[in-house]
């Protein structure tokens, strides 16, 4: 029993070190000066320029106008994930709500339609997306940079087993007494998704603010810029004998993962019981 | 004066399936009316279509004295309690009591009356503030129970609301729902494939097979004199003996043995016999059965055996001796019942 405990722990603890070992040397490096590691390389202990690095990387005007500061880019990236989030939670739901409640001819049909999405990810539509948006003249926008990412087949297809799982009794039950298709959908369908919607939220979240690839394409103007792409702006400013800002470039990287490791951390209970739980 | 009048009610699903072959029944004001049948008999279907939760394919449904084939349930004046009770898991008692009504636009004040007499009369005025997952069995039946009442329908419909309860508190329920109804003096249907619910709740039973109608009576009458083979042996625990017999002069003549019957039928006929009224003696005069099991219940004992060749089962005091090996049954003459051979209608 002991035993297999200590052995636990153990791989326990190699896992532990795999994964947090490169975060850890990351962090501390980000501590020190950054001639020192153009020197000597990532560090491990602590520099003691922690406050200096993360308030310069914080407020420091940056870029090529140098109006965006990494303050606003972590605004960015906020609106990016809340809005990349919700909007693909409101999409998904009312798809579900459709595919399962409403009994049209090609509703079967059309959930493998938006199934079928998940075979062209944005990379494979990039051009089109992207002419579409332009015409539109949503470039350099919050809209341009989120509603063209909210439609999600893995999001309808989770609410699409939730609903799924809600017993029949219960939508006869709303019918007899009087629940029209919007009342059913506000009263008894969204209280029962709460879980569901946390943890669908939460995955969402995540990735929304890692975006890059749609972000970096649509946003020349830089006060859109998201913090994911403000680390690649701080590693390009090497002019002439400049040596690269190592420290400030380490220290966005590090804020860059904070809000989404929190988020999880935070909503973690949440996640897992919107995951396994069936409230019936 | 009818609350339900369902005519000649058809129920056919795309896939060309027929549930509910030509039904017609009257439930009158009052009057609780129990479907029963084995399942798929099409009971549940023509229950749902009474609420609007199935279409009806032909027929009419007059509720009140009016057609209500293509009302919405919430239009119908019904209310239904369902098997699984169906109570919305996210709000309280209060809440489910009130959600229909709050539907309707009933005001504040009348609903809050409502769902206190609801609760005082279903004794779960305490649970009020309580969500369903925080009850028992039999407290959620009653908040489902109360759903239905608040909302003083014209017609219950029960959807084999107990068949989720563990056999104690689903006896102590039965006679709760039978009394609630007497006290309200509403109409009701109610479903169920349990023929002991079907016959001590019944004011009248409708007994159901393959999605037509078996036979409609009191649940004396269905009892003493079924229609069918099928009623014979659907209604009443245990199950009406049926054995193959040959009417003739000297009475049925069941392979060996002549049991003495009173009837002018001459012929092949299936002979019903009520375990309950046949007499098992160790000797005597009557057809002699071989005693093969005997089945302990308490109250009383099931002799098994065999009587021409044929099963027979034989309901026995629990003071009287248990017969073994050979033995003898007598019944009175006008206790078998006779059904066609093959149809097994009632001859």
């Amino acid at each position: 029993m002991l035993r297999t405990k200590i052995y636990d722990h153990f791989v326990l603890l190699l896992g532990v070190f795999i994964m947090m070992g490169p975060l850890v040397v990351a962090f501390m490096t980000s501590t020190f000066d950054h001639v020192l590691i153009h020197k000597e390389g990532m560090q491990v202990g602590w520099g003691g320029k922690f406050i200096e690095t993360y308030s310069t990387v914080l407020s420091q005007q940056g870029g090529f106008t140098g109006e965006v500061t990494g303050w606003l880019m972590t605004q960015n990236s906020l609106i990016l994930g809340i809005g990349f989030a919700l909007g693909k939670i409101v999409v998904s739901m009312l798809a579900a709500y459709a595919i399962v409640y409403f009994r049209f001819r090609a509703a079967t049909f059309c959930f493998w339609i938006i199934f079928l999405t998940l075979l062209l990810p944005l990379e494979v539509r990039i051009l089109p997306s992207y002419e579409v948006v332009q015409q539109l003249g949503l470039l350099n926008s919050y809209t341009g940079l989120i509603v063209p990412l909210i439609a999600s087949a893995t999001g309808t297809f989770f609410f699409r087993q939730f609903f799924k799982s809600i017993p029949n009794e219960l939508v006869e039950a709303a019918r007899v007494d009087g629940a029209g298709p919007m009342q059913f959908f506000f009263d008894i369908l969204l209280p029962l998704s709460k879980t569901m919607m946390a943890a669908i939220f939460i995955i969402m979240f995540v990735v929304g603010w890692n975006q890059y690839l749609w972000p970096t394409l649509m946003t020349t103007d830089e006060s859109y810029f998201t913090l994911v792409r403000g680390i690649k702006q701080i590693m390009q400013i090497m002019i002439g004998a400049d040596i690269p800002k190592y420290n400030e470039a380490l220290a966005m990287a590090m804020l860059s993962m904070l809000p989404p490791a929190l988020v999880i951390i935070i909503f973690q209970r949440m996640f897992i019981k919107g995951l396994v739980e069936n409230e019936k | 004066m009818t609350t339900l009048r369902i005519k000649n009610v058809f129920k056919r699903y795309p896939n060309g399936a027929e549930a509910v072959k030509g039904v017609s029944v009257e439930v009158g004001d009052g009057e609780l009316v129990v479907f029963v049948g084995p399942s798929g008999c099409g009971k549940s279907t023509l229950l749902r279509m009474v609420a609007g939760l199935e279409d009806v394919t032909s027929g009419e449904i007059e509720l009140s004295g009016r057609v209500v084939n293509d009302l919405e349930p919430a239009e119908r004046n019904i209310a239904m309690v369902f098997q699984n009770y169906a109570l919305y898991p996210h709000m309280t008692v209060r809440q489910n009591l009130a959600y229909g009504l709050k539907n309707r636009g009933t005001s504040k004040s009348e609903i809050d009356s409502k769902v206190e007499a609801a609760g005082k009369l279903l004794q779960i005025s305490d649970f009020l503030e309580r969500k369903p997952s925080q009850l028992s069995g039999g407290q959620r039946q009653r908040v489902a129970m109360g759903r239905a009442i608040v909302r003083d329908p014209a017609i219950f419909l029960f959807d084999e609301p107990l068949s989720n309860l563990d056999a104690k508190l689903r006896n102590q329920m039965r006679l709760e729902i039978k009394s609630l109804q007497r006290r309200l003096k509403t109409a009701a249907v109610y479903v169920t494939h349990d023929q002991v619910e079907a016959m001590t709740l019944a004011d009248r039973i409708v007994v159901l097979n393959n999605g037509l109608i078996e036979q409609v009576g009191t649940p004396a009458e269905v009892y003493s004199r079924p229609d069918s083979t099928f009623v014979a042996s659907f209604i009443g625990a245990p199950p009406m003996n049926l054995l193959s017999a040959t009417l003739t002069d000297a009475g049925a003549q069941l392979g060996d043995q002549v049991l003495p019957v009173q009837t002018s039928l001459r012929g092949d006929v299936q002979l019903g016999l009520r375990p309950e009224r046949i007499k098992i003696s160790q000797s005597g005069s009557g057809a002699s059965i071989e005693v093969t099991i005997v089945e302990e219940l308490g109250a009383t004992r099931l002799v098994h055996g065999i009587v021409g060749g044929q099963n027979i089962s034989v309901a026995v005091d629990a003071e009287l001796p248990v017969p073994t090996g050979q033995a003898v049954i007598s019944f009175r003459p006008d206790d078998a019942h006779f059904f066609h051979a093959t149809t097994g209608r009632r001859l």
